[in-house]
């Protein structure tokens, strides 16, 4: 029976793995390291940089990102990929602002709203995605053009102000050894360790990650791949707008142009930390290293006065080291 | 699928038809399956018999409709015509799900695996175990080292040696990949297992280990149906071979009693033998 346990010792037992083997792959480690490396070069380029206010700073300009990099992560992990991450975030931004201000709505319901409709964006994706069958960068192609002409539209392109302190309570901050760190940055942590759970510790996490394997022997094992997909994206979108809370919490407005750097920085952490845009692989906590990478080269060149258009062309590079990297190891595993 | 009680009257009538000629008793049986695709007739009222304790090898050229067969088998499809009977019971399977729940299990040819994940996770891959208590329950948290400790005994059973259940299964050798899903259809199959050409993409030396897993999985008392087109792996394994042509099946051969021509000849309809037929 298949929960019967084994009785007798096994006739010949086998090997125990090797010390190599049992380390985690370089796939694995590889973000941490070069977030290490990144971290050890900027303490030397910059006294303020290995400060602890510094810290608190990249932390809070990483949650947003963050946040939008643990729906991406999931969407990855699927084979997917949702292009139409951060213009969702700057919809569900721009609509919690607007109902709470000059529609008077109170600030609770209009959050709830703002996240509903990301999360519509997000179902909407999986179900052209699962039910039509397009691929999923056509379809969030799509997406990502529609969130942003609904947002212009919607706020008549222009930022919302004086949204009710509710809105922004994520961005106050609170001390932790001296240094005041920002409350969103806790939510963001909650959320990496929970998500993380999710997928290491559940049957459902489990079958986001056999999906991204091997699509056809899922469904064949009784696993329904479609609604694993639909769940994924829905959840995805979401997670943009817990996103676009923080986003309204961090720069006090509803911002119609937010999201567009988010964007591609997600994806981008995701990549970097490690998780294969060819699915099945990756660690959720990588995302949260990749999106720290890019976080710290940004304050990082910032700090030593480099011109911001020197960071995109250093995070372009990187991301071609990350997926030349993943490559190179899938090669290798084959 | 159906669950009716058609078995009281059916069990009796299966079993006299199956030991009338000193054989054992049938397990899964098809009687005139036919299915159509348009124009195309894939299953020309086929008939099929698997009996208890055998590896019943399917063969048949390409467009034969032996995989159309096994589809309706395994419930990847529902057929137009005919009856399925499970163990003498009538049975419409309109899911794979469906026909796993009746205890059919299948090992597809390529796809059987997920590469990343381990050994134990693809053992249990949509049957997951859960922890006792709260956590499993409430939480649902898996158990992780229980199904470490299924899929090591199951590995163990069929004798397929791998050294650590937390390995990905990438890290594996053809074969024992191979040998990981058929350990999966023999673990959790209460009646059948059905293998779609697992020897194909395998070397020489792996294919023969596999033969010999299929031959284990029989000794442990599944009956097995082989999908092949290589005829020196079925006349190694099966107790009895199906020929499929042109939607029908035309002949039950023994391979102790047939050469490998005389097979080859029935399969593209060279010879045609009544005599063999049953």
């Amino acid at each position: 029976m298949a929960t019967a346990v084994p009785s007798a010792p096994a006739p010949n037992p086998p090997a125990r793995l090797t010390l190599r083997e049992r380390l985690p792959s370089i796939g694995t480690l590889g973000p941490f390291v070069a977030l290490l490396l990144a971290c050890a070069f900027f303490a030397t380029r910059h006294e303020r940089f290995l400060t602890g206010e510094n810290f608190a700073l990249v932390l809070q300009q990483v949650m947003v990102v963050g946040v939008i990099a643990i729906g991406q992560t999931l969407v990855i992990l699927t084979a997917g990929i949702d292009l139409s991450c951060g213009m969702v975030m700057a919809l569900g931004g721009v609509v919690m602002a607007r109902l709470a201000t000059s529609m008077g709505i109170p600030a609770p319901a209009a959050i709830a709203a703002g996240i509903g409709v990301t999360t519509l964006f997000g179902a909407v994706n999986g179900l052209l995605v699962t039910r039509i069958r397009l691929p999923p960068f056509i379809v969030t192609l799509g997406t990502l053009n529609i969130a942003f002409a609904a947002t212009q539209l919607y706020s008549d392109a222009q930022t919302i102000t004086e949204v009710p302190p509710v809105m922004v309570a994520l961005g106050n901050t609170f001390p932790v050894a001296g240094t005041r760190v920002v409350y969103g940055v806790v939510l963001m942590l909650v959320l990496y360790l929970l998500a993380a759970v999710i997928l290491r510790q559940t049957a459902a996490g489990r079958h986001v990650y056999a999906v991204g394997n091997n699509p056809e022997a899922t469904r064949l094992l009784g696993i329904d791949t479609s609604r694993v997909l639909l769940a994924v994206y829905t959840l995805a979108g979401a997670l943009y707008g817990v996103a676009a809370l923080l986003s309204v919490a961090r720069t006090g407005v509803g911002d119609p142009n937010a999201g567009q750097t988010e964007n591609l920085d997600a994806i981008t952490a995701v990549v970097l930390g490690g998780t294969s845009l060819f699915g099945g692989r990756g660690l959720l906590l990588g995302s949260l290293v990749g999106a720290l990478i890019v976080g710290v080269f940004r304050n990082g060149l910032t700090l030593m006065g480099v011109s911001s258009v020197y960071q995109v062309l250093v995070t372009g590079v990187l991301v071609i080291l990350a997926v030349a990297t993943d490559q190179l190891s899938r090669r290798e595993g084959r | 699928m159906d669950t009716s009680p058609e078995r009281s009257e059916a069990t009796p009538d299966a079993r006299a038809r199956a030991t009338a000629g000193g054989e054992r008793p049938a397990v899964l049986q098809a009687r005139g399956l036919v299915k159509r695709y348009g124009q195309v007739t894939a299953l020309n009222g086929t008939d099929f018999d698997l009996h208890a304790g055998e590896i019943l090898a399917v063969i048949g050229d390409n467009g034969a409709g032996k995989s159309t067969l096994i589809k309706a088998l395994s419930g990847a499809l529902i057929p137009d015509e005919g009856e399925i009977r499970l163990d003498g019971r009538v049975v419409h399977f309109r899911s794979p799900m469906d026909a796993r729940r009746a205890g059919i299990e299948t090992v597809y040819q390529d796809l059987a695996v997920a590469p990343a994940m381990s050994i134990a996770e693809n053992l249990y891959l949509g049957r997951e175990l859960r922890r006792a208590g709260v956590l499993g329950r409430v939480f649902r948290l898996l158990d992780h080292r229980r199904m470490r400790e299924g899929a090591e005994q199951h590995l163990r059973e069929l004798q397929i040696g791998v050294r650590s259940m937390t390995q990905a299964v990438e890290t594996l050798s053809g074969g024992q990949r191979q040998g990981v899903a058929v350990a999966r259809s023999a673990a959790f199959a209460r009646h059948v297992v059905i293998m779609d050409e697992p020897t194909a993409a395998l070397g020489v030396k792996e294919g023969g280990m596999v033969l010999a897993l299929i031959r284990r999985v029989r000794d442990r008392g599944l009956p097995v149906v082989l999908i092949s087109h290589n005829m020196p792996h079925v006349f190694e394994v099966a107790d009895r071979i199906h020929v499929a042509r042109l939607g029908r099946r035309v002949a039950v051969l023994d391979p102790r009693e047939v050469s490998m021509s005389d097979a080859v000849a029935v399969m593209t309809g060279a010879v045609e033998v009544e005599g063999a037929r049953r």
